[in-house]
């Protein structure tokens, strides 16, 4: 019999229909794990156990007198800190929204709130969402569940801790570059980064929000699609939100890849590989062959290009979003003031780490006069190169099979001294955020330290099911 | 091209930052190995290209104007460094 923390959310829920389990029972078996393993993960920014044992208790009632109840109803979630929770601390990992508590809900917490999820704490991240490792918050340094010296990924690298570590059994994370699928492969869990404008980012602080989108952590592919189906959707408080109905992905968990036709494209392949990533990749790519898929190797030559195009996109994006941030009506404000241009000045200065100042600065460069066409509206034209490609490669293929990183998890401090080693990592990652087409992250190994390996399912945009499919059918079968 | 410190500088100061002695070191050192790397996208032929500002096609989003409630101001000055009680504030200053 497993600990009640290990249980992932749908058997959880059936534990529920059984009366084999109760909520407030779930919760505290989640906050005793968290207190006897977090002090050395650090997944949690925030907890939130008060006001956690109020609405379990609730819930439970609920269930009690046999009403009817939502679909994560009971479920403990953990929530990515760059997500707005009215009365509850976002801080995004940074000492510029230390104190910061959102006066609304983002779009997606609502919708939890809807389902009956029950939210149980804020998770690590790199600060504002910047960084490959969540070696960047400004707070702590999240640890990777499966061996403390590594890193967990990132930046939603508390997310995939707190799940990896059986602190949460589903959890939020977002991904602007990568950010939900490479800490997901980091720490052996599933990751799904869906098609740009399927999830509302309406109250997710922003970083670059032309790439920026939610979306689920899990420690398998139902719980996954169980968790999509509850955020996605349509919202007209987010203008670039697509005009597409709720759906129930759950419906696309079916064992059989029977005449799928998947696509290999050699340039992820290629110089710079981990050979032990390599192998487990074309391992599991023959598996989906056994099981009847159609495989086919091609090239997608503009990928080189889709990292130097990411990087020049985001940071343009993030100088101009973080300008927000002017110590007048929220957010830190420096001591040291004597005019307003000290206001602004000392206060983001001193409210804004490292890397997140650097990406400023690039990205004031790249817009900047004489600089614009070179670099960002050069990069915006490879962006419709990127996606042209994608949108070929649809036509002949379902799903594309890559690495999801070039390794597996890295040695704490082993990147972090130089910025653009850490950037490298999001080679395989960040064309699929340039074209906004779905992408998953799913465990297919472990290399001989035993750190997961993952693999990268990619579809086209609004095709989520298929990954699903394809996802569901692996993990059934490896 | 070479990035000087003074490049780093001027766009601190455009970025509304100011900058430690050690952060105009590394970030000159650092941004010179970064743009190095992000020029190869002049390596693209991309004649005839149109840009893309974001993945999917949709322009224009309208909604209806309607009235809604606002964000409650009790809660949306909490954040505020200094308010009145009825706005944000600022320590009042002379330019």
């Amino acid at each position: 019999m497993k600990n009640i923390y290990e249980l992932k959310a749908h058997e959880i829920r059936a534990m529920y229909e059984n009366k084999e389990i109760t909520v407030p029972e779930v919760v505290e078996a989640f906050f005793g794990h968290i207190d006897e393993v977090d002090n050395d993960i650090k997944a949690y920014i925030t907890l939130c156990k008060e006001e956690t044992m109020q609405k379990a208790n609730e819930i439970q009632a609920k269930f009690d007198n046999g009403e009817k109840l939502g679909l994560l109803a009971g479920i403990p979630i953990a929530i990515k800190d760059n997500m707005c929770t009215k009365g509850v601390k976002t801080t995004c990992a940074s000492k510029m929204l230390e104190n910061f508590v959102a006066p609304y809900d983002a779009t997606v917490i609502e919708r939890l709130k809807a389902q009956d999820a029950i939210i149980i704490g804020k998770t690590n991240m790199d600060e504002f969402a910047m960084g490959a490792s969540t070696e960047h918050s400004a707070f702590a340094i999240t640890k990777n569940p499966r061996n403390l010296n590594k890193v967990p990924g990132g930046s939603s690298g508390g997310s995939a801790a707190a799940v990896a570590g059986d602190m949460a059994p589903i959890a939020l994370g977002s991904d602007t570059g990568g950010s939900i699928r490479q800490p997901a492969s980091y720490c052996g869990i599933v990751g799904m980064k869906p098609t740009y404008g399927l999830v509302s980012r309406y109250g997710l602080v922003a970083f670059a929000s032309s790439l920026d989108q939610i979306g689920p952590m899990s420690k398998d592919v139902e719980d996954n699609a169980m968790l999509l189906s509850a955020i996605a959707g349509h919202d007209e408080m987010d203008s670039t939100s697509a005009m597409v109905e709720p759906k129930d992905y759950t419906k696309a968990l079916v064992n059989d890849v029977k005449g799928l036709k998947i696509g290999v494209p050699k340039e992820y392949f290629a110089e710079g590989l981990n050979e032990e990533v390599k192998e487990s990749i074309y391992k599991a790519i023959e598996k989906y062959k056994e099981l009847g898929a159609e495989i086919e190797e091609f090239s997608l030559p503009i990928t080189k290009y889709a990292l130097p195009t990411y990087y020049i996109i985001a940071c343009a994006e993030a100088s101009s979003n973080l300008g927000r941030f002017d110590g007048i009506r929220y957010g830190y404000r420096s001591e040291k003031c004597e005019s307003i241009k000290d206001i602004f000045r000392n206060s983001r200065s001193e409210g804004f780490g490292r890397e997140v100042k650097r990406r400023i600065i690039l990205g004031t460069y790249v817009l900047s006069s004489g600089y614009y066409d070179a670099y960002y509206k050069k990069a915006q034209k490879i962006r419709t190169m990127v996606k042209k490609g994608f949108e070929e490669a649809f036509e002949k293929y379902d799903v594309i099979i890559t690495p999801v990183a070039p390794t597996v998890a890295f040695d704490i401090g082993a990147k972090s001294e130089n910025a653009l080693e850490m950037y490298l990592i999001d080679l395989y990652t960040v064309p699929i955020s340039i074209s906004g087409v779905p992408a998953m992250s799913i465990p297919c190994g472990k290399d001989k330290e035993g750190m997961p390996i993952g693999m990268q399912l990619i579809g086209k945009h609004f095709n989520e099911e298929v990954l699903y499919r394809a996802a569901y059918t692996y993990e059934q079968n490896a | 091209m070479a990035i000087k410190r003074e490049d780093i500088e001027h766009i601190a100061d455009l970025s509304m930052l100011n900058l430690q002695e050690d952060e105009i070191v590394e970030y000159t050192k650092s941004m010179q190995e970064i743009v190095e790397f992000a020029t190869q996208v002049n390596e693209v032929d991309t004649e005839g290209v149109d840009i893309s500002a974001f993945a999917l096609d949709r322009v224009n989003v309208f909604r209806k104007d309607e009235v809604k409630a606002s964000l409650d101001r009790e809660l949306v000055l909490k954040n505020a460094p200094t308010s009145n009680g009825e706005a944000f504030s600022l320590p009042s200053m002379a330019e």
